[in-house]
């Protein structure tokens, strides 16, 4: 809670509640339709404004009335006031109005020495004592500053004076005026440079002071010509951001990627705003013309991309991941080819792997993100399929690849878009890779690497119990006398794991890699004649100096299992909860999807496509924003289908039973014992040595436990693998992820206000739910609470997890489908996360024993907290 | 202008570094073990209305119930007293036909509670201090009452600002040395006080430390506006408040991560009066006074309060409990924060420095 959700480098400000700004919030506010107007608030803040700039600045309105009316409005709606809100007029009466409507902190916009220093310092105190940031214009008593020097000086004075009262200086913000460049008029022609100069210049003068500026005036004079507009805007945001321009009234939804500009123009623009040639206006002027009446940048690619010959239209099409047309451009590029005299083949290893080669350089150099590229190999698999009939009616050999990659999930585990996020970027830059799926066994591994002479496997996995057995995969190609490298990936593995367990297992190179955008370096590296040795050979050092390091450090010093018993967690159980409402096992056959929809938490979602970032500032990410944004529409497209069309149902089953704590245990009235285990790392001082079954009264309690799961995915991927349409693909296996972690979240909050009913009259919104602002705790067996995976048999014989929703368990106890959470429910107020950690030897055996089976076993389900 | 500073924000200051302080209890639950009649309330003032239950008022009538829950509540070990007039003010003492008597009652409330202070520290030359209470009033700046037509408000910014004025002038010419604006709901009618005690300041041409209590309303976190505690902190963190924290809302569990949240962001005293737990069926407080000084001891021993008291429910009883188990516990140090601007809707937006 005390972590803020929203901070920011550059701040957002959406401008599209600004009757100076937008033509239709203006046409609204005349018309008095104030419910219109507020849907436009919404919208912006929906598509990631962090601040709304409301103005009502229009000759023929009641500007008091209007800003009130609209502020009080907004404020009625939680979903727009949680932003704060700029007050934006020319006139004070106006401001002064607003700021006795607005609750939070808001900014003022704006006030000036226009009319001298009193009333700018008394405009100044009101703020300070309404509580608000200032939006501070260059504007003096002799006018606006227009020079760089005017702008430093005014404003230097301004800082003084506002410090002087007490203003806090975080809490100014300058507008040295962005005004018109390009306009014919020498004098204008340094208005962009002046002020790009000026806010670096009062950086180092005015300490914490920030800077902001409405971009719309410097491209005044190419009113019309939107192409242009935005060009200039992207520009100047990109030399101005990182002197110090922290602000922006921008419509963020309208500017152009710097890189994506296109360069003749880009250049130009830079001329004009840098001021880099006498003859920069002109010749921006001149360049304009041909993009005069192109207003939308759609309609412009539209008719410009396709009229560019065939091999630079597919180099485009891979680019930019449109697939509309590939199907047709191939043909042609192979019809010119084979007229020719040109085999099918060239196409791919022409025009396009050329295309594929621009994108491997883009995400290389990161100017692309995961998505666009895995919409860009979408394109590239339809091209290839198209060209696969001809190449087999000629015979000819395939094209030679860099190298051929068998990959697989391994035995017991089911979780593959990881996986095959990483196929889709390696055959992007130009590898072969036999994907054997999931849930491969060891010998389907070797045999399909012996099979397809490969140069390398790439084994995958997500829940622990796979660590092993990509050991056991080590062991075997070990034993098979293989040599060819090994590389690792996958949310639970690591170096340290891949360097303490599996390199020592096999001589052949073994890489742990880290992530996607990762994979290519260290393919390309080992296939490399000349840097393969050096790679191994440091991959190899930088694994025994872990391994070292492991020998020798002080692990954490570990309690005896009765010493961490005693300093246990006390649960006052008077605090405990009543007995369920309803208790017995309840059954969901079809949640509703677009309930579940609602409660989606999105980071994780962006987190599996690697782009970093929170939900949802990622959207306004300065970086990977633009990916963020498009990547975020087509999954909401895709949820609209899944939803109206019903492509998945949730099935789910929640129980409770009577139980009491036994020591460790948790003991069901119905004889079943569930052995949780405890944290023996020694604590510092007061911190409780936590086990789960300190929630539970040993005088007699409950427990719970759910398994939900969504099904149906199978024909619509088939549909999509048939289609060579990875893209849609990973992200429907992501959204379905998303689903069931969505229902856990739902049935979780059912549980507690109605069938357990502990915590009847519990309202949260959808971010405290994210951050678990509730009472009581659903940890799954596997996770840091509860590391052993083989308690889930269980469970799910308790609730007939299978016969109720048909969700099975594979031998490494990964659920099946694969978008599928199960865990137990503790409802006492004082119960929390934790996670258990290193284990000692004496804590093993007693666990061993409590769970009735031998040491071995138990050892090799906790292999993970043993060392 | 420049402002005489306030001795007493010294002497507060000077006393909350050497240890944690304590405030009082409740009152209400006080006056009702009294077992007042109408006629003790009415007194001879001949208004119109019916006063039982017009806590406030016995300032003009009994003042002797009001002096005597302050005597208990300094016995028990407090250094504050917030004085009886949650409620008097224009709009709350409008349904008493009170109205007219609002300056007499928040006068006659601070004296009182003044002339107890004094004594005690008469007694053994330990400062005392008087905190003039400033309830919410029933009204909201924030919320439509209207369901069909959220634009509405009952009452504007300027109109309540005055109300609270006019409050605030009566409680520091009484002897109050701090305003205290207390369970705020309404973040906006907060604003509102914080404007009256500026104007009030600008007047009087000398400071008047205001310190700042938020009431939760659900358990995430926010209060009746939505504004989360971090977002409520920055919306009011212009008023310098000599303290902030929460009161009422729910028992002192419900609110440790709140608090938690609160002294880590608060770059002033953090002053947290809980109820004495949540009502039971019958709408009684009945946690026991050890078991609510337990709860405050946890947040004493982590470091983050530095005022403690009760509010609901509480008894002098509740504080002495608390005064007892945080006596020998160091105060919260204030953490410095970075600096950076701090905006807020209902939640909080920080701009990179």
């Amino acid at each position: 809670m005390t972590d803020s959700n929203s901070s920011a480098r550059f701040v957002n400000i959406g401008e599209r509640t600004n009757v100076t700004g937008s033509a239709r919030f203006k046409k609204l506010v005349m018309a008095g339709d104030y419910p219109a107007a507020v849907e436009v608030a919404r919208q912006q803040v929906e598509n990631g404004a962090q601040v709304i700039d409301v103005n009502m600045d229009e000759g023929l309105l009641d500007a008091v009335e209007a800003m009130t009316t609209f502020l009080k409005l907004i404020a009625a709606e939680p979903d727009i006031a949680r932003v704060p809100v700029m007050i934006d007029s020319s006139k004070w009466e106006v401001i002064e109005a607003g700021l006795k409507c607005v609750s939070g902190k808001p900014i003022v916009n704006s006030i000036s020495m226009k009319e001298g220093e009193e009333p700018f310092l008394q405009h100044a105190r009101k703020c300070m004592d309404y509580g608000a940031a200032v939006v501070v214009m260059a504007f003096d008593e002799t006018g606006q500053a227009d020079t760089k020097q005017r702008k430093v000086e005014i404003c230097k004075r301004a800082y003084d004076l506002l410090t002087g009262i007490g203003f806090p200086a975080e809490d100014i913000i300058f507008d040295p005026n962005v005004f018109a460049v390009a306009t014919g008029i020498e004098e204008h022609d340094r208005y962009a440079l002046d002020f790009i100069e000026a806010v670096t210049e009062l950086r180092e003068l005015c300490p914490h002071a920030h800077y902001s500026g409405g971009l719309s005036n410097l491209s005044f004079s190419f009113r019309g010509n939107e192409t242009v507009r935005r060009a200039m805007h992207s520009v100047f945001l990109y030399h101005a951001i990182p002197v110090g321009l922290d602000m922006a009234i921008v419509n963020a939804g309208q500017l152009d990627v710097y890189d994506q500009i296109e360069p003749k123009l880009r250049e130009a623009c830079e001329d004009v705003i840098l001021m880099r040639r006498p003859d920069a206006t002109e010749r921006l002027i001149e360049l304009a013309e041909s993009y005069k009446g192109v207003s939308v940048e759609a309609e412009k690619q539209a008719a410009e991309w396709r009229s560019y010959p065939v091999e630079k239209r597919l180099e485009h099409a891979l680019v930019k991941g449109i697939d509309a047309h590939i199907v047709d451009d191939t043909e042609e590029m192979r019809a010119a080819t084979s007229e020719r005299g040109g085999r099918p083949i060239e196409v791919i290893e022409g025009p396009l792997m050329d295309g594929m080669n621009v994108v491997g350089d883009l995400f290389g150099s990161g100017k692309m993100f995961l998505p666009q590229v895995v919409k860009s190999a979408r394109v590239m698999k339809k091209a290839v399929a198209h060209l696969i009939p001809f190449i087999e009616a000629e015979k000819e050999a395939g094209a030679k690849a860099k190298g051929r990659i068998i990959m697989a999930t391994v035995k017991g585990d089911v979780h593959d878009i990881g996986k095959n996020i990483v196929g889709v970027v390696l055959q992007c830059n130009g590898y072969e890779v036999i994907d054997l799926g999931v849930m491969v066994p060891w010998s389907t591994i070797l045999e399909a690497a012996n099979e397809n002479d490969a140069d390398i496997i790439g084994l995958s996995g997500l829940i622990t119990p796979s660590l092993d057995e990509m050991v056991t995969v080590s062991e075997e190609m070990q034993r098979a006398g293989m040599t060819i490298p090994l590389l690792i990936g996958g949310a639970t593995t690591s170096k340290v794991h891949t360097a303490l367990r599996i390199d020592p297992a096999y001589e052949g190179p073994v890489i742990h890699v880290l992530d996607a955008s990762r994979a290519v370096g260290v393919a390309s590296q080992l296939l490399s004649d000349t840097q393969r040795d050096g790679f191994v050979g440091s991959t190899a050092d930088e694994y025994e100096k872990v391994r070292e390091a492991r020998a020798n450090k002080g692990q954490s010093a570990l309690l005896p299992l009765e010493e961490a018993r005693e300093n246990g967690f006390v649960a006052d159980m008077a605090l405990k909860a009543p007995a369920p409402a309803q208790p017995g096992v309840h059954v969901f056959d079809d949640w509703d999807l677009a309930d579940l929809e609602e409660t989606f938490d999105w980071t994780p979602f962006f987190r599996a496509w690697e782009l970093a970032g929170t939900y949802p500032a990622i959207l306004d990410d300065e970086i990977v924003g633009e990916s963020a944004r498009s990547l975020f529409a087509d999954a909401k497209a895709m949820l609209d289908k899944i939803v109206s069309e019903k492509w998945l149902t949730a099935r789910g089953v929640a129980g409770f039973w009577p139980c009491r704590r036994e020591g460790d245990d948790v003991l069901l009235d119905d004889g079943t014992r569930l052995p949780f285990l405890r944290q023996q790392v020694k604590k510092s001082r007061d911190r409780a040595n936590f086990c789960l079954s300190d929630f539970i009264d040993p005088a007699g309690d409950w427990i719970g436990g759910f398994a939900v799961s969504i099904h149906g995915i199978e024909p619509h991927i088939e549909r999509f693998r048939a289609n060579h349409d990875d893209y849609s693909d990973i992200l429907l296996k992501a959204l379905a992820d998303r689903f069931a972690e969505a229902f856990a979240e739902r049935l979780h909050q059912h549980v507690r206000t109605n069938l357990w009913g502990y915590a009847e009259g519990e309202q949260l919104t959808n971010e405290a739910l994210i951050k678990e602002q509730y009472r009581g705790i659903r940890p799954a067996p596997g996770y840091p609470a509860c590391p052993d995976h083989s308690l889930k048999p269980t469970l799910f014989g308790l609730l007939d997890v299978e016969g109720n929703t048909g969700s099975t368990l594979t031998e490494s106890y990964a659920m099946l489908p694969t978008a599928a959470v199960s865990g137990f429910y503790f409802a006492h107020p004082d119960s929390q996360y934790f996670g258990v950690a290193r284990i000692g030897r004496d804590q093993l055996e007693d666990y061993a024993a409590r769970r009735g089976v031998e040491i071995a076993v138990a050892e090799r389900w906790l292999r993970p907290n043993l060392d | 202008m420049t402002l005489i500073p306030s001795k007493a924000r010294a002497q507060f200051e000077a006393a909350a570094a050497e240890r944690i302080l304590i405030t009082d209890g409740a009152f209400g639950t006080q006056i009702q073990t009294k077992g007042l009649v109408e006629a003790d309330y009415a007194g001879d003032l001949g208004l119109s209305h019916d006063q039982k239950g017009n806590n406030d008022i016995l300032a003009l009538t009994r003042p002797d119930v009001p002096e005597s829950i302050h005597r208990a509540y300094f016995e028990a070990g407090a250094d504050i007293a917030e004085t009886n007039t949650f409620s008097a003010n224009k709009i709350s003492q409008a349904d008493y036909g009170a109205e007219h008597l609002v300056e007499a009652i928040n006068h006659q409330s601070a004296k009182l509670a003044r002339r107890v202070a004094d004594e005690f520290t008469a007694k053994d030359g330990r400062p005392r201090f008087v905190a003039g209470a400033i309830g919410p009033t029933n009204k909201t700046l924030s919320l439509s009452p209207d369901v069909n037509d959220p634009g509405y408000r009952e009452i504007d910014f300027d109109y309540l600002t005055e109300v609270y004025r006019e409050q605030a002038a009566a409680l520091v010419e009484g002897g109050s040395d701090f305003i205290l604006i207390e369970t705020v709901f309404d973040t906006l009618n907060a604003k509102a006080g914080i404007m009256a005690v500026k104007q009030l300041e600008k007047e009087l041409g000398r400071e008047v430390p205001i310190m700042l209590s938020m009431t939760l309303t659900d358990l995430s976190g926010r209060n009746l506006s939505g504004h989360t505690v971090e977002a409520f902190w920055y919306a009011v963190r212009h008023a310098k408040p000599l303290t902030v924290g929460l009161n009422c809302s729910f028992g002192a569990t419900q609110l440790r991560p709140h608090v938690k949240s609160l002294s880590t962001i608060a770059d002033t005293y953090i002053m947290i009066y809980p109820n004495a737990g949540l009502p039971n069926e019958l709408g009684e407080y009945d946690e026991m006074p050890d078991t609510t000084a337990g709860f405050v001891h946890e947040w004493a021993i982590a470091g983050q309060v530095n005022v403690l008291g009760g509010c609901c429910g509480s008894s002098p009883a509740h504080i002495a409990a608390m005064a007892k188990a945080v006596a020998d516990v160091s105060p919260r140090k204030l953490p410095t924060l970075e600096t950076k601007t701090r905006l807020a809707g209902l939640e909080p937006f920080i701009m990179a420095a």
